[in-house]
């Protein structure tokens, strides 16, 4: 028995589960769920459906270049069964699939960096904009508004002085 | 028979007819419509495509010709020399090459003539020039009418020859004439020669065929050879020695002892026709296989013979080690025999024999290469069933363990791993969602070894170390104040799109759409605005209707009926299906009318406000016969 991946979307198939597909030139595609199955028929590129692990991939959503990736292949070596090696295999595996996980999370977390920021901004732009549609314009909120601006400009300003004094 | 079939070459036509062909096919597969006042170009072009279709015609037409005829240097030189004979080599090929000038000479005319017409001014010049090209082709064509008259005749010669074979197993049948080969051929074969009691009744070759043991053979009956020098022989007897030179064949020398063909066997002491005749042309029988037949001895035998004759005959057997066979075509003594010795004895085996190769390995060093049988097996003794100490068979396990269906084949105990306990493990193969297999290798724990100092050296590097977000309250703040801004827009929108929806409605105007203070007063209220001013001004001008009772006007007594009657009857619908009922009146009977619907309703039945057609057929309408034009009035 082996898991095999979906063609489409990448995920593991369990045995007994989805479908398989031979093309008249012998070669195999393997469909976790209908839904994959009928994207294939109709001739989808998975690369640009945004839902699959390969769009993900492609697009450098998803951690793709690590040495975590190295332990898990299809050698065809044949290798005689060694009960210590398929204990040290199991170990292994587990211990790689952890640090795998971290780095994803690291990954992950370096890809929303900027996010932060960005979304500041945009508040900061939204309200600016806006603000008559939840409050009347009166000066309260606009001394409020204005106070919240400066002390990002000073922010920055200090940032500057900082860059430059390192 | 593919091979050399003449009866294929298309008929030659005559000079005359030839030239008719062409012209005439000109005239029909080229246009023939043209005027003065067309342009030059198209009038050049006319005429160009006239000289050149007809010079393709031309082309055509020898090309296949040339083609169709064998070329003597490509045939069978048995063919080539019989060709030589009948119709003379030189004056054959001469007549193929002038074929072959005149077609390249019309290639020419016609070359220089386009050539010529592409500056032609006007329709008649170019037309003078088409009809000089065409004249000039005629005319080469002209001369060449002995040569297509000669090839005509040859094509005909050449279509009548028998088509023989000069590659299968072939009896030739020669002697001299009057020596009974044509009767033979008629004995042995199908083929119906001519047979007479004078010489020279056979003037050419024949064919015919014969089956023994399932193999075909070809018999070829010559004309009669006069013992003469090669000079002198005539085309009739050139013939026969075209065939003996040139045929790998089994050669059957007839010969008349009895004298009844003309020709002594020995004319008194010094002519020996016959036999000399023999000597003459034994060259031509050299590998091949020579039989002397002895013909007519119905009327005499060799044993008969003088003995002068005898020993000349003898003299023949044991010098050139030909084989006599005795024969009568009249009796029909001895006819078979002779066809079925001549074809025992084989002269495959000769054609075979330089072809087969016996390959003789050899050793090509002085390496010893034993057979290598492992050590286990050496010591085994030889499998004996009656042995009780026998090796153990898994049949034998089979009949121990239970039997067939019983008993299951273990096939791990044959398994070779490094530990004999470990045989009969179960191998897992999947775990946390990954095929364990994919993650077998050899040499895993280095490469796990080399990961965890990465992992090590990263987290000394502080990759993994989390920074902790602080939370501004002021960053909250306008968090919070953007969410709010961006739901509002979205409720705007909403609200927009809901009320863009038609669904089957008549829209109004903005203009004509009214906002309820109360709508108003809500939002600005939302807004954190002072709402007061908004009810103002309807509050004040309402009480001022209100408190108008200024004594100004005719203080009038109104009872309280009265101005409610007022009031009733400007709101009063105008609708005439409930008019003169009251409004309680009015509930009723829409009540009732929606109660008396709701049977129908529910079966699906056509109601009050269904079309109906009450009567399908209207009797006046339909009834009585009606003459034209009644139809529409009645």
């Amino acid at each position: 028995m082996r898991l095999e991946k979906c063609y489409f979307c990448s995920s593991t198939i369990y045995p007994g589960h989805g479908t398989m597909f031979v093309r008249n030139d012998s070669k195999v595609f393997r469909f976790c769920r209908s839904k994959c199955n009928a994207a294939f028929k109709h001739k989808r590129n998975p690369r640009k459906v945004r839902w699959t692990k390969a769009f993900r991939k492609a697009a450098g959503k998803e951690m793709t270049i690590d040495s975590t990736f190295e332990f898990e292949k299809r050698r065809n070596v044949p290798v005689r069964y060694d009960r210590e090696l398929v204990t040290t295999t199991v170990k292994a595996l587990k211990r790689v699939t952890e640090i795998r996980a971290k780095r994803e999370r690291v990954f992950y977390k370096n890809r929303m960096a900027g996010n932060k920021e960005r979304e500041k901004a945009e508040f900061i732009s939204e309200v600016q904009r806006n603000i008559e549609l939840v409050q009347a314009p009166s000066t309260k909120i606009k001394t409020q508004v204005s106070k919240i601006l400066e002390k990002k400009t000073q922010k920055q300003l200090q940032e500057q002085d900082m860059e430059v004094d390192g | 028979m593919a091979l050399y079939n003449f009866k294929r070459i298309q008929p030659v036509p005559a000079a005359n007819d030839f030239l008719d062909i062409v012209l005439s096919r000109t005239q029909r597969k080229t246009p023939t419509v043209i005027h003065k006042s067309y342009k030059i170009g198209r009038i050049r072009q006319f005429y160009m495509r006239k000289v050149k279709f007809t010079q393709d015609t031309f082309e055509e037409k020898l090309k296949a010709m040339l083609e169709e005829f064998p070329k003597l240097d490509d045939i069978h030189p048995f063919y080539a020399d019989l060709m030589n004979v009948l119709y003379d080599k030189d004056h054959y090929k001469l007549a193929l090459g002038q074929i072959n000038t005149a077609r390249h000479l019309i290639d020419q005319v016609a070359k220089e003539y386009v050539r010529l017409l592409k500056f032609g001014d006007s329709l008649y010049r170019c037309k003078q020039l088409k009809k000089a090209a065409l004249g000039r082709m005629a005319t080469i064509m002209k001369r060449q009418k002995d040569s297509l008259a000669y090839l005509e005749q040859v094509r005909q010669h050449l279509s009548r020859l028998p088509s023989i074979d000069p590659n299968t197993r072939t009896l030739l049948v020669c002697g001299y004439p009057n020596v009974g080969k044509s009767s033979f051929m008629n004995k042995v074969t199908r083929a119906d020669v001519d047979v007479q009691p004078y010489a020279f009744t056979t003037k050419s070759l024949f064919v015919g065929h014969m089956d023994y043991k399932y193999l075909r053979w070809q018999v070829i009956d010559t004309p009669g050879i006069l013992d003469h020098p090669l000079e002198q022989m005539n085309t009739i007897e050139m013939q026969s020695v075209t065939a003996l030179a040139h045929l790998r064949a089994c050669i059957l020398f007839f010969m008349d002892l009895s004298e009844h063909c003309g020709y002594s066997v020995e004319d008194q002491i010094n002519d020996f026709y016959q036999i000399k005749l023999y000597h003459n042309i034994k060259p031509l029988f050299t590998n091949k296989p020579t039989f002397i037949v002895i013909n007519k001895i119905d009327i005499v035998r060799p044993e008969n013979l003088p003995v002068e004759q005898q020993d000349m005959l003898k003299e023949i057997t044991e010098k050139d080690g030909a084989q006599i066979i005795q024969l009568s075509c009249h009796t029909d003594e001895g006819v078979m025999d002779a066809r079925n010795i001549v074809k025992l004895k084989g002269q495959k085996i000769n054609d075979v024999i330089n072809k087969i190769h016996l390959a003789e390995p050899q050793a090509r060093d002085n390496v010893a290469r034993p057979p290598i049988i492992p050590e286990e097996v050496k010591g085994r003794s030889l499998f004996n069933i009656n042995d009780p100490n026998r090796r153990k068979l898994e049949r034998d396990l089979e009949v121990e363990n239970g039997g067939p269906g019983v008993y299951s084949v273990d096939l791990n105990k044959l398994y070779i791993v490094k530990d004999p306990e470990w045989k009969y493990d179960s191998i897992p193969e999947i775990i946390d969602g990954k095929n364990i297999a994919d993650f077998i290798d050899p040499d895993i724990q280095e490469k796990l070894d080399l990961l965890e100092r990465e992992e090590e050296r990263l987290e000394n590097e502080g990759v993994y170390d989390s920074v902790e977000e602080i939370v501004d309250s002021e960053d909250e703040a306008l968090r919070n104040l953007a969410t709010e801004i961006r739901e509002k827009k979205k409720s705007i929108i909403q609200a927009h799109r809901s009320k863009k929806m038609m669904k089957n409605r008549p829209i109004l105007p903005r203009t004509v759409k009214t906002k309820s203070i109360e709508e108003m007063e809500e939002q600005l209220g939302k807004l954190g605005l002072d709402t007061s001013a908004v009810r103002a001004r309807s509050l004040t001008r309402k009480r001022k209707r209100d408190d108008d009772g200024d004594s100004d006007h005719m203080d009038i007594d109104r009872s309280p009926s009265d101005l409610k009657s007022r009031r009733l009857g400007l709101s009063v619908t105008r609708d005439r299906s409930v008019a003169g009922l009251t409004i309680g009146q009015q509930k009723q009977t829409a009540k009732y009318r929606k109660f008396a619907q709701r049977r129908p309703n529910q079966h699906a039945k056509a109601g009050e406000a269904d079309r109906s057609i009450q009567v399908k057929r209207p009797k006046h309408l339909f009834s009585k016969k009606s003459s034209i034009g009644k139809r529409d009035w009645r």
